[in-house]
């Protein structure tokens, strides 16, 4: 076999490639990860960042104000482009949730052992980014406190929400997903919860992590109770993750315009919204293990798994680029042909451009394996992805609408200062959240890493 | 209700706790203070260890019935609600389908389902386990704050039918645990 020759040439430390490096006992791995919450003073890096995404968020709350206020007409948008950056935004970040629960839940039904220690943040990812997707479209109504009128409820105005209609299964599909996710992650915290509980003095702090905590004793008919629910909760939220985003690609794909109306549109999704998920993954555990000296827990070899599921991804989303431009001239349909042609050489084919490059290109690297253990790179290439993907789903939806049937109403659109303030504000408000969860709660599961420890101890002997 | 004292006035206790060293010897103990005819037995853990739940003498847990009932629920729920309003209660003839167009009404019914399914099985998980319960007599017990991190703990309590101070404190002891204490009810 070659891998025994490559090996040995350029040798891995076999230390670095383990899931979990070092040698912990049951109190050690307890006491190291609650420490974080609990008595560890704060990095530096830590302030900045966090000083830096509270002026974001302030932005983003400006930006929202200063909407309500005026109405959408502050934005870019206007007709025939009425959807842009809010709609990009949203598809943008519900995509990068879905790879937090395809992390925890997904790979937990596949008993892979490489989640225990990533998938904590993950799912906290996956929260925000998805309360950061949700807001979005509400922005985007141009009567946004009648967002409710979406839900089916009694009213004297008898009217019922279409149920015919892409819109009302999509605040279904957020909606439950963003229960759902909120449900996963805090049942996965109580045994944590309860674990900050019993080890701090603050009593203040034993006050308020033993209300949540709910009163977990670790009794083992709870923790059999709490296996069998948290083993259906992964169960339930795999196939949640693929209709969402299925959901969310019918929004468009429904709609007879040319470059959305396409069949390949849920899958295409579901694979970019992982492509960019990991890539947010990676993005937030690389600083993440060096600020809070998580290496041992997050190893090289987790960066190394995310990496090759990224490229994976990125080869599915780089076969739909490839599908959608066969469709088009295999349809004979002249309105897709000049969509696909419009795309690569109209003005917007500098982004069309840009996103073949970030996220067909670039991903290739990820071949390597010198590449994916080298974390800097690593996080440049996140990066990369991160903004191609972003660009891809404002390609998919302005350049569809720019030119559409009828040449006398086609426009351009320009972004205003307020649609990136939008922009840079969920980032940063998404960027608080996580900074708060890392500083108040355990950013990796405790009780799991204990289990690991245990299967470590039984592996060695 | 918990009593203040006995008739001889001593404390009331809740039960004996013994801790031991790892997961395998409490799996042990377990099966063995089970096998000696005690029924009312708890085992403490950091984390869930294989095998303890049945040492003690857990059969089965109803999570998963009930997460079937709520889905039930909830996918059934939602589209008699779509059936109705489309169909019942205001019915529009949209682009000439249907009125009753079953598959426009999958992805609700889908999502509904999940969500039912998922309430109930975090909070059928939490009403079957008596959570929330902020307080409980186990946390009276000496270092019972480091079952949460690292120890393994075994308790036999006093409304055991077969529960004797002396005999049951031997008992314990004789499972060769790092140390058996006294849970009392008030700390």
């Amino acid at each position: 076999m070659p891998s025994a020759i490559t090996a040995t040439s350029h040798r891995v430390d076999e230390e670095r490639i383990k899931f979990l490096r070092g040698r912990y006992s049951y109190a050690t791995i307890s006491d190291k990860i609650s420490d974080i919450v609990l008595t560890r003073p704060t990095h530096w890096g830590y302030y900045a960042g966090f000083a830096l995404c509270t002026l974001l968020t302030l932005l983003f709350v400006i930006a929202i104000a200063y909407l309500f206020k005026t109405g959408v007409g502050i934005w870019g948008v206007d007709i025939p482009i009425a959807w842009a950056f809010a709609i990009t935004n949203f598809v943008w970040w519900v995509g990068i949730g879905h790879a937090g629960t395809f992390i925890s839940a997904f790979l937990l039904l596949l008993r892979q052992k490489w989640r225990t220690s990533v998938n904590r943040f993950a799912e906290a990812m996956t929260i925000f980014a998805v309360a950061m997707a949700g807001v979005m479209p509400i922005l985007h109504l141009g009567r946004p406190w009648f967002f409710y009128w979406l839900v089916p409820y009694p009213d004297i105005m008898n009217v019922w929400p279409q149920w015919r209609s892409p819109l009302v299964w999509d605040i279904f599909a957020i909606g439950t997903y963003i229960i759902v996710s909120i449900l996963f992650w805090y049942m996965g915290l109580i045994p944590d919860l309860a674990t900050l509980r019993d080890r701090t003095d603050h009593r203040i702090k034993q006050i308020l992590y033993g209300i949540f905590a709910l009163g977990w004793r670790g009794e083992s008919r709870q923790w059999k109770r709490f296996d069998t629910a948290y083993l259906l909760m992964a169960g339930l939220a795999t196939p949640l993750v693929i209709s969402v985003h299925s959901v969310v690609s019918l929004d468009f794909s429904i709609g007879n315009t040319p470059g959305w109306h396409s069949t390949i549109f849920p899958p295409y999704f579901v694979a970019g919204a992982l492509f960019s998920g990991f890539a947010m993954a990676l993005t937030l555990a690389i600083p993440l293990r060096a600020i809070f000296g998580l290496k041992d827990f997050i190893t090289a070899r987790h960066l190394d798994n995310i990496a090759k599921v990224m490229l994976v991804c990125g080869l599915l989303v780089a076969y739909s680029y490839v599908v959608e431009i066969f469709m088009a001239f295999y349809s004979g349909d002249r309105f897709e042909k000049f969509m696909i042609l419009n795309r690569m050489s109209g003005p917007y084919a500098p982004i069309y451009w840009t996103v073949i490059f970030c996220n067909v290109a670039v991903p290739q690297l990820m071949w390597w394996k010198r590449v994916r253990l080298s974390t800097l790179t690593l996080f440049v290439i996140s990066i990369v992805v991160n903004i191609g993907m972003w660009l891809e789903r404002f390609m998919i939806i302005v350049t569809s609408l720019h030119r559409d049937f009828l040449p006398s109403s086609w426009d351009v659109y320009y972004p205003t200062f307020w649609d990136w303030a939008t922009l840079f504000g969920s980032l940063g408000a998404f960027g608080w959240l996580f900074l708060m969860f890392v500083r108040f709660l355990p950013a990796i599961s405790i009780s799991e890493m204990r289990k690991l420890v245990l299967e470590k101890k039984e592996g060695e002997t | 209700m918990t009593p203040t004292t006995t008739a001889n006035g001593e404390q009331p206790i809740y039960g004996l706790l013994a801790e031991f060293k790892d997961a395998d010897a409490l799996v042990a103990a377990a099966t063995r203070t089970r096998d000696e005819g005690y029924a009312r037995v708890d085992a403490y853990a950091p984390f869930s260890v294989p095998g303890l739940p049945e040492a003690v003498g857990f059969r089965r847990d109803r999570v998963a019935l009930v997460t079937l009932i709520g889905g039930i629920i909830g996918g059934g729920g939602i589209y008699f609600l779509q059936w109705y309003s489309a169909v019942v209660n205001y019915p529009i003839n949209s682009g000439g389908r249907p009125f009753n167009s079953w598959p426009a009404f999958i992805p609700p019914t889908f999502e509904c389902t999940v969500l039912g399914a998922a309430l109930f099985a975090f909070f059928g998980y939490l009403l079957l386990s008596g959570l929330p319960k902020l307080h409980h007599p186990i946390f009276n017990a000496k270092e019972f704050d480091l079952a949460t991190r690292s120890r393994f703990f075994l308790c036999i309590e006093a409304l055991d039918p077969k529960f004797e101070r002396e005999a049951t404190e031997r008992f314990l002891s004789s499972l060769d645990p790092t140390c058996v204490s006294v849970v009392p009810f008030s700390p």
